[in-house]
């Protein structure tokens, strides 16, 4: 008769209440895991950055016309509408109000139209007529009564002046920018929750799978909140896994789709570039989406197992 | 509901029918005293499982009262189970292995669940394992274990932990009888050690080797006690 072996003789290990457990590694949920969340996240990047373009596209256009106002003149003699712009200008740079007043030059805007109207090179009264423009920037934000006020004071002299803010002409493109800032929105909410949806899946079957062990950590004592771990850390890894690589490719997805926008040369487009904050919401990404597939493979795990005895 | 002190476990009038079928346990009444030694007999059918299934906590009863450790563990909720689970050890008749583990993996999984540390774990786990004589298959994988080796891996289990009540299901079926005498002396020294020691077997010739210990027999569903030492209440004096 061999001596007892040792933890029938002294200092077994006595069970403590500890909760901490490093069992069943093996939980490891099926293969194309990692895949599905990569792609997922790739997805969630894309349009995530999307997003987050359109704002600050949306934010420096606004404050460039904060205090923009257009001023047209509308009139048929171009000698007359020589006269009015020049009071207008005239007027306009006396008062307190007003912080710069620019005569936006005929031949500029020639150059801006001849796309549309074709080069005019035509004797003068023949020529389609153009109207006078003149930005001017306001000190302080354009509202509707210093509108009224600016039209009053020139209603006398420049009597063919038509005043805009340039916030209302661009109106239309801001509620354009803005569905398209919903969208996005909705497209990540979409792609947050197909991933809930294939961890969910995922969680089920990987439950299903390993039901046996699952009942004899039971038998032993285990509790469903440490199986629940077990798939938690597995689902984790995968999403880890599968997170980076998706944040990688979408963030190399944005660099490109960035540097053809920039190709553009539009001032407007490259007021959607991205700061550091973006940056930083946009690494966050693939963390949020471990948590979000951790706790859904926590609550699937802990629902299921509440059925077990 | 008086008499019940100084027993670990106490069946009252249990029954238990698996879905609508007939009851393969009834009118099952009998006390478990803390630190002795019991063998459960009775023919292939007669509910020795099921008995034990109850006694584990795998299993509910369709009637009657279970007490352990002076609780009733049948009104018991889903999460107050585990803490009652630990306390018991148990060597399942058809083993239940955990397949993807090693043995010494499988052995070391109940201190792992109840949170001992990694550095207690190493040395009695592989202890256990040489005892039982599997020095050379510490990282087998079950499949690849005899049935008798995975039996010694079950017992291993079972037992690692110090468990107060140890639970085991026809635990020498399929070793040969000198390994069966040597795992019923494991049984006696964690029994010497204040574990309470239930057996289910068969094997007649086993029963007369612990010399203290009570028999009860299962004949079809209904608790046999001829001897009276099981009768509950308890007809016994608590000293
Ligand atoms: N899960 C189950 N569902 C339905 N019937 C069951 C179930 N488990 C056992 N039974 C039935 O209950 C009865 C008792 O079975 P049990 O396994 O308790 O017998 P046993 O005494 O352990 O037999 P053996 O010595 O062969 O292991 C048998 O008739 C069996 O068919
Ligand atoms: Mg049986």
């Amino acid at each position: 008769m061999s001596k007892l072996p040792s933890p029938l003789r002294r200092n077994a290990p006595r069970f403590g209440g500890g909760d901490r457990a490093g069992i069943m590694q093996q939980s490891r949920l099926a293969g194309p895991m990692p895949w599905v969340i990569g792609i997922m996240m790739a997805l969630t990047v894309i349009a995530a950055g999307a997003g987050l373009a359109l704002r600050n596209l949306a934010q420096n256009a606004r404050a460039e016309i904060a205090g923009g106002v257009t001023l047209q003149i509308l009139e048929g003699g171009p000698a007359e509408r020589a006269r009015q712009a020049e009071v207008a200008v005239a007027l306009l740079s006396n008062r307190e109000d007003v912080a710069e007043v620019r005569r936006v030059p005929d031949a500029e805007i020639e150059a801006l139209l001849e796309p549309w109207l074709g080069a005019q090179d035509v004797p003068e009264e023949d020529a389609i007529a153009v109207p006078a423009l003149i930005d001017v920037r306001l000190v302080g934000p354009v509202t509707p009564r210093r509108l009224d006020e600016l039209r009053a004071a020139l209603a006398g002299s420049v009597p063919s002046a038509r005043i805009d803010a340039q916030a209302s002409w661009l109106a239309p493109v801001f509620d354009a920018i803005r569905s398209l800032q919903w969208l996005t929105l909705g497209l990540v909410t979409l792609l947050a929750a197909t991933t809930a949806a294939a961890v969910w899946l995922a969680a089920r079957s990987a439950l299903g799978s390993n039901r046996d062990t699952v009942e004899i950590i039971h038998l032993l004592g285990g509790t469903d909140g440490q199986i629940a771990r077990l798939f938690q850390r597995s689902i984790g890894l995968d999403a880890a896994l599968g997170g980076f690589a998706g944040l990688l490719l979408g963030l190399a997805t944005l660099a490109l789709l960035g540097r053809q926008f920039a190709r553009l040369g539009s001032g407007m487009i490259a007021g959607g570039s991205f700061g550091l904050t973006d940056w930083a919401v946009l690494a966050a990404l693939p963390l949020l989406g471990m948590v979000l597939a951790m706790l859904t493979a926590r609550l699937t795990v802990l629902a299921a197992l509440r059925r077990m005895l | 509901m008086s008499g019940g002190e100084g027993t670990i476990v106490q069946f009252d009038n249990v029954g238990l029918r698996y879905g609508t079928e007939r009851e393969v346990l009834s009118d099952v009444s009998f006390a478990l005293y803390p630190g002795s030694f019991y063998f459960l007999t009775g023919a292939s059918g007669a509910g020795k499982t099921s008995l034990l299934k109850l006694l584990y906590l795998a299993q509910r009863p369709s009637r009657g009262v279970i007490r352990m450790f002076g609780t009733d563990v049948i009104t018991l909720p889903r999460q107050a189970l585990p803490a009652f689970r630990r306390r018991i050890g148990v060597v399942f008749q058809d083993f239940r292995l955990v397949p993807h583990l090693s043995a010494f993996d499988n052995v070391a999984l109940p201190l792992r669940v109840s949170g001992v540390p990694e550095s207690e774990i190493r040395k009695p786990v592989a202890d256990m394992l040489d005892w039982v004589g599997l020095e050379q298959r510490h990282d087998a994988r079950p499949a690849t274990l005899s049935g008798g080796e995975q039996q010694r891996v079950a017992i291993a289990r079972a037992v690692i932990g110090r468990p107060e009540i140890l639970v085991a299901d026809e635990p020498t079926g399929n070793v040969d009888p000198d390994l069966a005498l040597k795992l019923l002396r494991l049984f006696e020294a964690l029994n010497r050690l204040g574990t309470t020691v239930v057996v289910a077997t068969h094997d007649v010739h086993l029963l007369k080797k612990v010399p203290d210990s009570l028999i009860m027999r299962l004949d079809r569903g209904r608790l046999a006690d001829p001897t009276g030492a099981l009768r509950y209440p308890p007809r016994r004096e608590v000293s």
